[in-house]
């Protein structure tokens, strides 16, 4: 018997861990990248012994001090929700997370606060050499922390390394390298660590351009500016780089993730890539209908990106769901077969075991395997199910791309005027300067939502749908912890807020 | 050190309202909860696989 899901409640579930991801995110990122700025800026004081060097540092210190208590302990929240909203996906990957997870907190969050102690108390208590190592610790231990956890989320995209036990419900690890090491994984902590430190140098900019156009702390603002722009414009060139990686990646392993975020419904060759475009939210899959109001196209790129070729078929969001055999693409409607294939193989085979019928389970398990690819559509009613929303990835892609170069623009501003020393007197870029911090945390947050919202309605890539995924809880109680946890979370980011724009205007120690 | 204190204050407080509140009555572990062994929970979660369908909205 086919039983039917509340989607109300799986909504408020991914509403819910929506929010307490996007909340993590304004902390993680800032702790990940500032903790290199402060260890540049502690580096140049080590090499210089100029004590100005050491206040700037410790000022910014105060402010990475800040973020990390507040933003400490918000992800675990997260494993929570594993366990109450999501028990069914909880259990199934049990066995994957736990390794990078255990890993993640044994040795990663260890390294971090044993030498975030020394970073923070350590002045004059330890040698010069021994506190500027720790603080470079802190650096690397934050990043591995971040590594496992992505490492984690890329799994979920590209399911790799493991074998699923009909016995269990379980995915086992298989091999860890295969799980580490997948492109996916590797793109991923790529690309999220360097944009991670394009919006700590951002927020350096940010704060620092204010105390320029208030006429304060002249000599630590500049010099603040100017690490912090040349590192900012090596990340995010790099992040430009590893975009382009991410997109490739997901071209082969998530071609439908792609497709959404161009809003490219038909397949073609060659394919350009959208530079600017205001979409048709009437369009619907394999209606008449033009997909935009007005875009503008990068002749090619989309071929580029995805294929590597100038001329490569870039498959749109009609073949991916209703399939192309011209192009040799499966669509959903064809994997939804094989899927429904694999979920009664399942269940027969189960049936077997009971029974204690060997042949039966066996030729039910060998059915499963021949169909487990497809495991996830099994449980689709339409092929439109597979479809994310294409509205919002559209939309999040092209401002997290957009904001992407436009950083890249006022990083060499920043280091052109810098190095001539002329950055008090360029009030405009000052003034386009503070506001940056909001506008990267903006593109942070697009960034996830492309990742997130493009893996929908996967909790597990064509493996284990969100609707699956997720315990069978009563919507009521699930949207009465989302407008709890809103309202904690706001108070917490209040007094972040509050007590770090306290310390901005303190300032550091004069210099 | 008045930043310092207050910090330490809104870890501790934060930590306790996570670990010992949200944890408790907000995020039961709903399989170690409501089934005695890994064969029970295996068995509910096998049955969630192969008895539901995602339907259309």
């Amino acid at each position: 018997m086919v039983e039917t899901i509340d989607i109300g409640m799986v909504n408020w579930s991914r509403a819910l861990f929506a929010l307490t991801a996007m909340y993590h995110w304004i902390f993680a990122p800032l702790t990940l990248g500032l903790s290199w700025i402060i260890a540049f800026y502690e580096t140049i004081y080590y090499r210089t012994g100029d004590e100005s060097w050491r206040k700037l540092t410790k000022f910014w210190m105060k402010l990475f001090g800040i973020n990390f208590a507040i933003g400490v302990a918000t992800g675990i929240i997260l494993e929570f929700e594993f366990g109450t909203n999501w028990s069914n996906y909880s259990w199934m990957v049990g066995d994957i997370f736990g390794a990078p997870l255990a890993i993640e907190g044994i040795a990663a969050f260890f390294l971090e606060s044993t030498f975030f102690a020394v970073m923070f108390f350590g002045w004059n208590r330890v040698s010069k050499r021994f506190h500027l190592v720790s603080t470079y610790m802190v650096a690397i231990g934050s990043n591995l922390s971040a590594l496992w956890i992505l490492v984690a989320n890329a799994w979920m995209q590209y399911p790799v390394g493991m074998t699923f036990n009909p016995d269990t419900a379980r995915f086992e690890m298989q091999d860890i390298m295969a799980v580490i090491f997948s492109p996916v994984a590797i793109s991923k902590f790529t690309h999220t660590t360097s944009s991670s430190f394009l919006f700590a140098s951002l927020f350096v900019v940010s704060v620092s351009s204010w105390y320029l156009l208030k006429q304060r702390h002249l000599k630590m603002a500049k010099r603040s500016i100017l690490v912090a722009s040349v590192f900012g414009l090596v990340a995010s060139l790099y992040v430009v780089f590893t975009g382009d990686e991410a997109a490739f990646q997901d071209a082969r392993h998530q071609p439908m993730k792609l497709a959404a975020f161009e809003a490219h419904y038909v397949g073609d060759s060659p394919s350009g890539l959208i530079a600017f475009g205001i979409m048709n939210p009437n369009k619907e899959l394999r209606d008449d209908r033009n997909a935009f109001y007005l875009k503008v196209k990068f002749p090619r790129m989309l071929s580029l990106l995805a294929k590597r070729t100038f001329d490569g078929y870039v498959p749109g969001l009609e073949d991916l769901i209703y399939g192309n055999p011209n192009e040799g693409i499966m669509g959903a409607v064809q994997k939804m077969k094989r899927g429904k294939i694999a979920v009664a193989s399942l269940a027969d085979y189960k049936a077997a075991k009971l029974n204690d019928d060997i042949l039966a389970s066996k030729n039910a398990l060998e059915t499963f395997r021949a169909h487990e690819a497809y495991f996830g559509y099994g449980f689709f009613e339409q092929p439109e199910q597979a479809l994310p929303s294409v509205g919002i990835m559209f939309y999040s892609f092209h401002i997290m791309a957009g904001l992407g170069f436009l950083f890249i623009l006022i990083f060499i501003l920043f280091i052109v005027f810098g190095f001539k020393d002329k950055l008090s007197q360029t009030g405009w870029l000052l003034k386009l300067g503070v506001p940056l911090f909001f506008l990267g945390f903006i593109a942070q947050e697009a960034g996830w939502l492309v990742a997130e919202v493009g893996r929908q309605p996967w909790a597990i890539q064509s493996m284990l749908p969100v609707s699956i995924a997720r315990t069978n809880l009563d919507s009521g109680t699930v949207a009465a912890t989302f407008f709890i946890f809103l309202g904690l979370f706001t108070i917490l980011l209040i007094a972040e807020i509050k007590i770090m724009l306290t310390q901005i205007q303190h300032g550091p120690e004069e210099v | 050190m008045t930043l310092g204190r207050s910090l330490w204050k809104i870890i501790i407080v934060k930590l306790v309202i996570i670990l010992f509140i949200l944890k408790i009555f907000f995020f039961p572990n709903y399989l170690k909860n409501n089934f005695d062994t890994d064969a029970a929970r295996s068995d509910h979660v096998i049955n969630e696989l192969t008895t539901r369908q995602v339907h259309s909205q």
